[in-house]
């Protein structure tokens, strides 16, 4: 519990310092504001006793009253007010500024963080806890920063200045009131004791609840196949009852802490209305009735912050848990990139490559070496070459064992073997989505190591199994591949995918906007997409993952189509599934655990009668 | 909306209508303590030398009022929640149960996203909604109410200042509400697809990566969360407004009350206790106008949360069993005679066209063409999962429609493309098919599934726990694990809506080497892609863009069909799929 108060207070403090980063001078005006505004109201309550002993009684007494002190009275006092009025809009107006702002720096520094983090992070993480840090976690965070914490702060300055004022007024009865506040706060602790404990029964039960929601209506239709409905009527009976237990407790518990404080509120006024009204008769103390009423109303508008520094206090805890997320994820290792070797346009001066500004089409590799050699340039050819590369997604397991692979450019590598064997894996390690634990690649020559991500990831292409299409339109989908690519570009691009065909037949062409990665196109037509994304990139090597799931034959021919002709002239690593794409390849690897355990064409394998033949034979 | 939400309060009425009693006895002892003040000042301090014993008297009844508005509140607390509480949950059960109730199309129209939401979100809206509606609903009216009364009572001339706030105060509030709500829902609409994108930036941030777009994503996300943050704030400027306008009102009041009150007390038309139980009212009244405010935004919010759980209880299954359902199924013999079937949801564009179909009973039928062709869309109708437009589909050589559903669908046994298992052993799960099945009965199906194999390597075997939605088995073991839970009804029909997908070539062989060898009296329909797990069938139907497009043996479709040859051609002599090969484990 300890440890966790600590936490807290950490991911507070950190907090507070990621928003005075940017809001100090705001947050200080905010707080002289809210003072200014507490004050008023304070020195507003003063005025009753002013009002009475100075105005009325003497008043009540004079034979002929004379209004106009009074009047200049009301009128400092307005003044005051108005001053009190104007604080408290300027620090709620600033305060949008602050709240808004800061979640928005919160939610552009995640999503920065975010992209900058390895695959590994969203192998290893849940999508929906990802997506819950964006929503519920800034919105429980938006209402601390903007509700909780100035009120927290005005409380604060309302229950210290009104003690002060009631010290002033009257030493005994503020000791009254401040013994019924201790009451007051011991019983608050232990009703919100108790509705903590429920509340986390409450949430457990939510959270079976909702659990058993979610995969039965996955499921739903398995349900009706299997006429399983009574079954999960029963079961589901029996987790909305308990969850129906919780929350009645729960909220009987927070529901009971309002009036409880409340009237707690009310006893401690009429006690001080009594023993007060007992001493002003008496004239004990020097408290007269002005005193008195001032102090009675000072009572009343102590109850209102305790009340709301009781409520606040909840939405904190929570907002600091959902903040210890957010942070936690700013804190993630971004991607590693000590790479100096650059990608650079290049053109030829006899036989010599010379970097260029305009796109030749040829590209070089531009090498600054580190022990102050001069800068060599290499031709981007596409040659890739595996020494002996272990890899595991951890240390302790390791899935790639050994493998050594070349691909001199223009060639095209088929990797084949069963689910698991490793291939998508190899193909991830080319592009460094993520790094190796022994051995070394090298493109042209270069251990990968070396070359600056961005610049590795811009010479390859890659068409992923699993299509994945962006919220816009299919020209700027297509166009993802390389962002300055003209729409003439763009078309003979889908042209060479065979993607243009059905882009034409949709409602708006190029321009219609694509939703819910693509829902409203097949499978197949993403994929052509896909290719058409990667053809306008341009790269000299690709990587292809055919896909395994069904698409209709004609499609499949234009996808096959589409695939080929972007493969031609480049070198291509293929993870294959189609008998013609990898009885057309230079080399052949088949893969078995994580290791290459044959190689070579498709009559050399055929010819060795191995684990190749039997695959291709065993139907 | 009202109704079918309210219909579900029962055995909560007590509750429902006990929590404004008692929110009601709270709101009157708490108005009646500032004018027991009143009488204290008046009678017990301003009097000539004290009255002691006023004060003390009316002491007591200000204690006695304060307890009883305690028991009142803790009682209106405690019977709030059990009815909002004990409305969720009759609101869950009832849309729950109906679910169960939907069929195919029903549960097509709702997606499974939007029935999640309706019986998770949109119920603890409904549930806070009406807590709130119970306890402040009834609060905040009878405050303002009884405070206003009151002040009325003590002087009218001074209370009319309070009336006049109230309409201002009032009028304010509901031009704040309206402003701000309108950049809200604009604000909403934004943030939603914000949100949408970085859902999007998740699920493709290999595609994001390989194409190197980290900083194009970053920015078109800035320039969102910077419209997002824009819009917001203006909303929230209106709400700015709230704070000062509370305050302005209730000093105006103060200080004009202040004043004319000192003149009355002066002219002995006021004295000074009254004065200030009408300051105290003051408060009163306006908190309660602030507390309403909240509770409209709060309650209005709710509004479309209730009409969305009101739509699913009230909908209705479009498929009803017959009066006198026929629970028998004589054989497994299938015929589609005229058949017309289309989806409703979707406009209404005929799916299946004029389809006329025989099958014997113990039949192996495989069922190929592209996507789109409606293959699915035609077992569907054998379980009678959707209802057809037009023609019918018998088994057994009676209507579907005659038929008992359950009996119906226990006889002919499905398994769907996209197929799901349940959190639980393997054993709870196939017993899925059959609840009285014994160990050897699972045993035997799994063997025909060719699941035993992999089973039998599980550290815990036939009791190892399988994740929500069978996450922790591969593709092909959950496609396996699927078709023994299928076997397991001991149908008179099975059909395998492309089932074995992701299981391998030879595996998929042998599976249906198990159907012919152990269950040949069963009807066996199978769907597939690949050729290879059609041509043995007795007879293979060819789909095409809803019609049948060819219906004979793998030879003679050779022969006459064009189609067919196309998709055989394409897959030619064997094909290059090696995935799921002996690697899998």
């Amino acid at each position: 519990m300890r440890e966790k108060n600590k936490n807290i207070g950490k991911t507070f403090q950190r907090l507070m310092a990621y928003i005075l980063k940017t809001y100090k001078f705001h947050l200080i005006f905010v707080a002289v504001c809210i003072f200014v505004s507490v004050l008023a109201n304070v020195q507003g309550t003063m005025f009753m006793q002013t009002l009475i002993d100075d105005f009325i009684l003497p008043l009540l007494k004079a034979e002929n009253p004379d209004f106009t002190d009074l009047m200049k009275e009301i009128t400092r006092v307005a003044c005051i007010y108005a001053v009190g009025i104007l604080a408290t809009y300027t620090y709620n107006r600033i305060m949008v500024n602050v709240t808004q702002g800061t979640l928005k720096n919160l939610r552009n520094s995640l999503f920065t963080k975010m992209e900058s983090l390895p695959i590994k992070y969203f192998d290893t993480n849940a999508h929906g806890d990802i997506m819950s840090i964006y929503t519920n976690d800034i919105d429980t965070l938006r209402q601390m920063i903007s509700q909780s914490m100035p009120q927290i702060f005005s409380s604060v300055i309302t229950v210290v200045s009104v003690v002060v004022c009631m010290i002033a007024l009257n030493i005994p009865l503020t000791v009254l009131t401040l013994v019924m506040v201790a009451i007051m706060l011991t019983a608050t602790k232990k009703i919100a004791g108790q509705s903590g404990k429920y509340f986390v029964a409450q949430q457990q039960a939510i959270g079976a609840v909702n659990g058993y929601i979610e995969e039965m209506m996955e499921g739903q239709k398995v349900v009706k196949v299997f006429c399983h409905e009574e079954e999960s009527i029963d079961k589901f009976n029996e987790l909305n009852n308990k969850l129906f237990e919780s929350a009645d407790n729960a909220n009987k518990f927070a529901n009971i802490l309002a009036p409880v404080t409340a009237q707690l509120g009310n006893i401690s006024y009429v006690l001080c209305a009594i023993v007060g009204g007992i001493m002003a008769i008496n004239g004990f103390a020097g408290l007269t009735l002005g005193s008195l009423a001032s102090f009675l109303t000072f009572n009343k508008s102590f109850n209102m912050p305790i009340n709301q520094v009781s409520q606040q206090l909840n939405a904190i805890v929570m907002a600091m848990a959902g903040a210890e997320r957010i942070f936690n994820l700013l804190d993630e290792t971004p991607e590693v990139d000590d790479g100096y070797v650059t990608l650079v346009n290049a053109k030829r001066e006899g036989d010599k490559l010379v970097p260029c500004k305009e796109r030749t089409g040829i590209w070089a590799w531009e090498h600054k070496h580190q022990n102050g050699d001069p800068t060599t340039y290499v031709e981007l050819k596409g040659d890739v070459v595996f020494d002996d590369v272990d890899f595991g997604y951890n240390d302790e397991k390791i899935v790639l064992h050994s493998v050594d692979l070349y691909a001199t450019p223009g060639q095209k590598i088929a990797f084949v073997g069963s689910t698991g064997a490793g291939k998508t894996t190899i193909t991830n390690l080319i592009n460094r989505f993520y790094d190796i634990q022994d051995g070394k690649i090298r493109y042209d020559g270069i251990n990968i190591n070396k070359i600056k991500k961005a610049d590795l990831r811009h010479s390859l292409g890659i068409v992923l199994q699993d299509t994945h299409l962006f919220t816009m339109s299919v020209r700027d989908n297509i166009r993802y591949g390389r962002l300055d690519a003209t729409d003439e570009e763009v078309v003979a691009a889908a042209k060479l995918a065979n993607a243009d065909g059905f882009i034409r037949r949709l409602p708006e062409g190029y321009d219609t906007i694509l939703t819910g990665d693509g829902a409203n196109l097949s499978q197949g037509q993403r994929q052509l997409l896909a290719i058409a994304r990667a053809a306008i990139a341009d790269p000299p090597v690709l990587i292809l993952d055919e896909a395994t799931s069904s698409i209709d034959t004609r499609t499949e021919k234009l996808v096959q189509d589409g695939m080929d002709k972007l493969m031609a002239g480049r070198t291509t690593f293929v993870i294959a599934h189609r008998l013609s794409t990898i009885q057309n390849s230079d080399c052949i690897m088949v893969l078995e655990q994580g290791r290459i355990i044959e190689r070579g064409n498709h009559e050399q394998l055929m010819e060795a009668k191995g684990k190749y033949y039997q695959l291709s034979a065993g139907k | 909306m009202l109704k079918t939400l309210g219909s579900q309060i029962k055995e909560f009425k007590k509750s429902s209508i006990l929590t404004p009693v008692f929110m009601l006895l709270e709101v009157v002892m708490e108005t009646m303590i500032p004018l027991m003040m009143a009488s204290i000042i008046d009678k017990g301090i301003q009097v000539e030398g004290g009255n002691i014993r006023h004060i003390c008297i009316m002491g007591a009844f200000m204690t006695v009022a304060a307890g009883i508005g305690l028991f009142a509140g803790i009682m209106g607390g405690k019977y709030g929640a059990n009815a909002s509480a004990g409305l969720a949950r009759n609101l869950r059960k009832a849309m729950y149960e109906n679910i169960q109730q939907f069929s195919f199309a029903n549960i097509d129209k709702y997606s499974t996203a939007g029935l999640i939401t309706r019986l998770t979100t949109d119920v603890t809206n409904v549930q806070n909604a009406y807590q709130m509606i119970l306890r402040m609903c009834t609060r905040a009216p009878a405050s303002l109410i009884c405070a206003m009364v009151m002040a009325f009572v003590i002087n009218a001339k001074l209370a009319t200042i309070y009336l006049i706030a109230v309409i201002l105060l009032g009028t304010v509030l509901m031009l704040i509400i309206r402003g701000a709500t309108k950049h809200f829902t604009v604000g909403f609409k934004k943030y939603d697809s914000l949100n949408g994108s970085v859902q999007e930036n998740v699920s493709a941030i290999r595609v994001v990566k390989a194409y190197v777009r980290e900083e194009y994503e970053t920015e078109k996300f800035t320039r969102e969360s910077g419209t997002v943050a824009d819009i917001f704030s203006k909303a929230e400027c209106v709400l700015a407004f709230n704070a000062p306008a509370m305050q302005f009102t209730v000093y105006a009041c103060i200080l004009g009350i202040s004043w004319l009150g000192a003149k009355m007390i002066v002219g002995s038309e006021l004295t000074t206790g009254e004065l200030m139980s009408l300051l105290t009212y003051c408060m009163n009244i306006l908190m309660s106008l602030m507390m309403l405010s909240m509770v409209f935004v709060m309650v209005s919010m709710s509004v479309a949360s209730g009409k969305r759980i009101a739509e699913v209880i009230n909908e209705t299954s479009d498929l009803q069993n017959p009066k006198e359902p026929v629970y028998e199924v004589e054989n497994g013999s299938i015929e589609f005679q005229n058949v017309d079937f289309s989806y409703q949801d979707k406009g209404g564009d005929a799916v299946l066209k004029n389809i006329n179909l025989s099958i014997h009973s113990g039949e192996t039928i495989g069922i190929i063409g592209g996507t789109g062709s409606a293959k699915t869309s035609l077992v569907n109708l054998i379980s009678r999962l959707y209802d057809v437009q037009k023609g019918a589909v018998l088994v057994g050589g009676r209507d579907v429609r005659e038929y008992d559903m359950e009996a119906l669908r226990n006889q002919v046994s499905v398994v769907l493309q996209k197929n799901t298992l349940f959190s639980g052993t393997i054993l709870e799960n196939l017993r899925w098919g059959n609840k009285e099945a014994t160990q050897e009965e699972c045993e035997h199906a799994c063997r025909l599934a060719c699941a035993d194999e992999f089973i039998e390597k599980m550290p815990q075997k036939y009791n190892t726990y399988i994740e929500q939605g069978g996450s922790n088995v591969s593709g092909g073991q959950r496609q396996r694990l699927c078709i023994a839970r299928a076997l397991l009804k001991k149908p008179k029909i099975l059909i395998l809506d492309d089932s074995t997908s992701a299981v391998d070539m030879a595996t998929d062989a042998k599976i249906r080497k198990a159907f012919a060898e152990e269950i040949p009296d069963t009807t066996k329909l199978i769907i597939a892609q690949r050729v290879s797990s059609v041509q043995n069938s007795d007879r293979i139907l060819v789909m095409n863009e809803g019609e049948i497009a060819g219906f004979g043996t793998h030879e003679e479709l050779l022969k006459h069909n064009e189609i067919y040859r196309e998709v055989y051609e394409s897959q030619t002599k064997g094909s290059g799929d090696f995935d799921e090969g002996k690697g899998e484990a």
